[in-house]
């Protein structure tokens, strides 16, 4: 089943099919989405319109962890199968994951700024995402530091998996952390159940988040697997 | 008895050319020495702020010299002498982890307690931060070394390797912090000091496995 999809043409044709459905997909949930997020849901009655900044920043944290463990899946296939598609997978989802982190830190800090009265501040949630963009950029930095291509995959996929299995440490030990040092209650919202009006808008935004990755995903992994082509092609014609 | 020996042949070549364990050292108590003179000489503040500054320069200590952790075998090929014995390669890794351990985490352990008398770390605290440091240290190399085999033949494998590895270093930092934390409050040291122990005993088996897996992809 897996190898079925180890061969480059034939991953070239699916992604083909599938890339014009996941772009209208990606259009379509964003723009609803982002419709109910800013004119169709109410205002909190505590944040007032910035809780609009939720149905980006909430997605983006989902989408910072669902990428890393797509990385992790895509990086245990290829160190435990040596499926050559996984290797292309996991590094390109890394930038990807990354900017997601990265849009979730922007968007963590300028809600804070209206609720919290300042741009950052030491909170359990904030700071493991801060390590989570930091795992990223370490395993983005050990992807490329090699002439070998193959050797930065490899080595890339062992950190991936060591810094999965590290993930949930680093989270219960910055919670604990935070808990020693700093008050909970400013960043601690309880909010009950989240009301129907505002789920939609956050699930919709969630689904053209991760249509979004789909997307992005495939065509960098089409254009790797162009650009190794290419590489043949040029080492064959420099062989002549 | 090859993993003896290997421990021996590591440390009597650190010991011969004098280099690693001394200079860690000297970076670690002259590191320490500059916070008085960023934050100023007041007794208060420095008390505070003592177990935070001692662990967060033992971790840059630790990264230090794990950069040379598998460089100089893999350069003159005794790495792959190595990884031909019949020792499992998880079980040379061991060996370097605790050569390495001995010429950089113990040295940091003994000089540990009179940095913190320097910085005015009260009594209480002064025992934890040893214990502290006893199970937390072993985490540093173990954890470290998979980075050292990572970035191995990497080009700017130096600088690469805090990258990659001061992130898993949090949770050894956090917990080693707040058992101190906690001895001064007058609190029980104890749950940390277990947690501690627990890192310790969960990268014992995990870390040299993933270390030995990223050596085999550097030497094929």
């Amino acid at each position: 089943m897996l190898h079925r999809f180890a061969n480059p043409s034939r991953f070239m044709r699916i992604a083909g099919a599938v890339l014009p459905w996941s772009a209208a997909a990606t259009a379509l949930l964003l723009v609803a989405g982002l419709y109910f997020a800013l004119f169709a849901s109410p205002p909190d009655y505590q944040q007032g319109e910035t809780v609009r900044i939720m149905y980006v920043h909430v997605p983006a944290a989902w989408m910072a962890l669902f990428v890393y463990t797509c990385m992790a899946v895509a990086s245990a296939t290829a160190l435990i199968w040596r499926h050559p598609l996984a290797d292309l997978i996991a590094r390109s989802a890394a930038p990807i994951g990354a900017g997601f982190t990265f849009i979730a830190l922007v968007t963590g800090s300028l809600w804070g700024k209206p609720m919290w009265g300042t741009w950052w501040v030491w909170d359990a949630r904030l700071t493991s995402v801060l390590i989570l963009f930091f795992l990223y950029l370490g395993y983005i930095a050990l992807a490329n530091a090699f002439d070998d291509p193959t050797r930065g995959a490899r080595a890339a996929a062992i950190l991936a998996l060591v810094g999965f299995v590290n993930v949930p440490i680093i989270k219960f030990s910055v919670d604990w952390w935070n808990t020693l040092h700093q008050p909970a209650s400013i960043s601690r919202f309880d909010a009950p159940a989240i009301d129907p009006a505002m789920l939609t808008p956050l699930l919709l935004m969630g689904l053209g988040f991760t249509a979004y990755f789909v997307t992005v995903l495939l065509l960098r992994v089409k254009s790797e697997v162009v650009a190794a082509k290419l590489r043949t092609a040029q080492m064959a014609q420099i062989r002549g | 008895m090859i993993a003896l020996h290997l421990i021996a042949r590591d440390l009597r070549l650190s010991l011969r050319q004098g280099s690693d364990a001394a200079t860690v050292l000297m970076f670690f108590v002259l590191a320490v020495v500059m916070f008085p003179l960023g934050v100023g000489p007041e007794p208060n503040i420095l008390a505070r702020i003592s177990a935070g500054v001692i662990w967060v320069m033992a971790l840059f200590a630790a990264l230090l010299s794990l950069e040379r952790l598998f460089l100089a075998d893999a350069e003159d090929g005794s790495l792959d002498q190595l990884a031909l014995t019949p020792l499992p390669l998880e079980f040379v890794v061991l060996a370097k982890v605790a050569a390495h351990w001995l010429t950089t985490g113990l040295p940091l352990l003994l000089a540990a307690p009179v940095l913190g008398l320097l910085l005015g770390m009260e009594a209480s605290g002064l025992g934890v931060l040893v214990l502290a440091l006893l199970l937390g240290t072993p985490v540093l190399s173990l954890v470290g070394a998979i980075g050292a085999a990572l970035t191995l033949g990497a080009r700017r494998g130096g600088v690469l390797l805090p990258l990659l590895i001061l992130p898993l270093y949090v949770p050894v930092l956090i917990f080693g912090v707040s058992a101190i934390d906690a001895a001064i409050a007058g609190l029980p040291p104890r749950p940390h000091l277990l947690i501690l122990g627990g890192l310790l005993l969960a990268a014992l088996p995990l870390a040299p496995w993933a270390t030995a897996a990223a050596l085999r992809q550097a030497l094929d």
